[in-house]
């Protein structure tokens, strides 16, 4: 106080240094300001020129044809799109269920030594390199059956997306008021049934908004998939076969000499992106509550 | 259907919340608890359908009976004693469902089925909380829509559809205005004649308008406990009379 501010005659107190507070402030709020446009840039500025450069070579038989010859003309990416949709769809089967239910455990048990050890194991495994996640579905999947596969591709993402899923779905049942399981206690629900249609309930349009980011990182890996799924250029649909994915087909073709093979992968950026939106935005749809807003 | 509490103690952790708590609670009447902030008087009334519990740490000595039979016995199904001792909590806290899905979720898990039980159950249950002719128009719509008043009604209607035996209210007007704190006391009345009901309360006018009978918690113990008229005119304990009139709490 007697540092900061000075009597003036009139008795009344005012804080010294007015003026380089009031700058020192408004400098504060710019750099915020800067920082926040720094971090919504990189997106506009990768939107912005993936629709550039991708717009360009996307025609209906980008989304119909197969990859053709180097030196022919045209062709699409139809195996990879499908392909990526069934590594989505393996991953999601396996990596949602065991996700979802981490988290509920991680929530009903919450202060247990159990639930803080699984709790710290899922932290690591969230920070696992995916590469390393693709060793270990190789090791695993591919060496001793001696071929690559799209199971093999599926199993590494849904290791991926596990830690995420179990981690979202945690806080977000924490959020559910514990006066809701209380009320369907009170009504002779049974601690399981109370944790599934009231407690999960009320947490769902949070856990899918985590299924989703989880689904929307998965979607672009490339590492976990370059030894397991390991890609293809004919079309394939078995899980026991490699299988194309859109993001192992976008590197081969961003680093080949090939210039029309450079504008496939644009095109093939453009789809993989547009496809985890369409992903997001139709699941967000769906789960909107009826009743009242949800937890967001 | 009575409720007696004897020698009871309750743990949460190291912390002792209530000793040896001995209480009759008795059959179509209203009881109310009373007490300072910390009591106990929550701490037991929870502890009446096991729900208290359910908090990790907690431990208990003693025992509540429900017309004789111990609700801690091992063939006390829990989830029985739940549906026979209906809740109702000091914040409303509906499903964001239906007003009708709110009232039939109870009987639902109890195995009523049929559309027209089901029907039958939702009006008597919504008639004999006062709520009918409210919402009888709007059953399919949002239960999170009505007034604070009806959402604690609509509580209410919600545990007597499982037709509870015991009635269990945590401060249920706490939150209310003056009108609606009114409609609910009123209502609590008239289901007092086919129900015992345990009320715990922070409002000694609504205590003394509402009970039969008071139990006076105070540090986890019961001080006191008896007719309304007798604990009002001429408490027994010094304590009582100073709580009573205002010296402290």
């Amino acid at each position: 106080m007697t540092q900061s501010t000075a009597v003036v005659p009139g008795g009344r107190r005012v804080p010294r240094n007015v003026t380089r507070r009031r700058v020192v402030s408004a400098v504060m709020i710019v750099l915020t300001y800067l920082a926040a446009a720094a971090a919504t840039l990189p997106l506009i500025f990768i939107l912005a020129n993936l629709l550039r450069q991708g717009v360009g070579s996307l025609h209906w038989h980008f989304f119909t044809s197969m990859p053709k010859p180097v030196g022919e003309e045209g062709g699409g990416m139809a195996n990879a799109i499908a392909g990526t949709l069934m590594l989505i769809t393996i991953a999601s089967a396996i990596g949602l269920p065991i996700g979802i239910g981490a988290g509920l455990f991680l929530a009903e048990q919450r202060g247990t030594r159990v639930a803080n050890v699984v709790r710290f194991l899922s932290d690591v495994l969230n920070g696992l390199p995916s590469i390393v996640v693709g060793i270990f579905a190789w090791q695993l999947l591919v060496r001793p059956f001696h071929h690559f596969s799209a199971l093999a591709g599926g199993i590494a993402l849904a290791v991926m997306m596990i830690p995420i899923v179990a981690r979202t779905t945690e806080e977000m049942i924490r959020l559910v008021p514990v006066s809701l399981r209380e009320a369907a206690l009170a009504l002779g629900y049974t601690r399981w049934r109370t944790s599934l249609s009231i407690v999960l309930r009320s947490a769902l349009p949070g856990i899918v908004t985590g299924a989703l980011v989880a689904v929307a990182r998965i979607a672009g890996e490339t590492a976990p998939l370059l030894f397991t799924a390991f890609g293809n250029q004919f079309w394939s649909t078995s899980p026991g076969q490699p299988i194309a994915a859109l993001p192992l087909q976008i590197f081969s073709y961003a680093i080949s000499p090939y210039d029309d093979w450079h504008a496939q992968a644009w095109a093939g950026a453009l789809v993989l992106i547009a496809l985890v939106l369409v992903i997001s935005v139709s699941a967000r749809f769906a789960t909107r509550s009826r009743y009242g807003r949800g937890h967001d | 259907m009575t409720v007696a509490a004897e020698n009871f103690s309750f743990w949460y952790g190291e912390k002792q919340a209530l000793h040896d708590i001995t209480l009759s609670i008795a059959d179509r009447q209203i009881t109310a608890l009373i007490g300072p902030s910390g009591c106990g008087k929550s701490t037991f009334l929870r502890s009446i359908n096991r729900l208290q519990e359910l908090l990790p740490g907690t431990r208990h000595t003693g025992l509540i009976a429900l017309d004789g039979e111990d609700i801690h016995d091992r063939s006390m199904d829990v989830v029985g004693l739940r549906q026979r001792v209906g809740m109702v909590f000091q914040r409303w806290n509906l499903f964001p469902k239906s007003i009708y899905d709110n009232v039939a979720y109870g009987p639902k898990i109890n195995g009523v089925s049929d559309r027209e039980e089901l029907d039958g159950i939702v009006e008597r249950s919504l008639r004999r909380a006062a709520l009918w002719e409210e919402v009888r128009d709007r059953l399919r719509q949002s239960a999170l829509g009505l007034s604070g008043g009806q959402q604690q009604r609509l509580c209410i209607a919600r545990a007597l559809a499982n037709d509870p035996e015991v009635l269990l209210l945590d401060e249920p007007a706490s939150a209310l205005d003056p009108i609606a704190t009114q409609r609910i006391e009123e209502l609590l009345y008239e289901l007092r004649k086919d129900l015992s009901i345990v009320i715990v309360t922070h409002n000694l006018q609504q205590a003394g308008r509402v009970a039969d009978s008071i139990a006076f918690f105070y540090l986890g113990r019961l001080i006191e406990a008896g007719p309304t008229q007798q604990l009002f005119t001429s408490p027994a304990q010094e304590q009582t009379e100073a709580y009573i009139t205002g010296r402290f709490g």
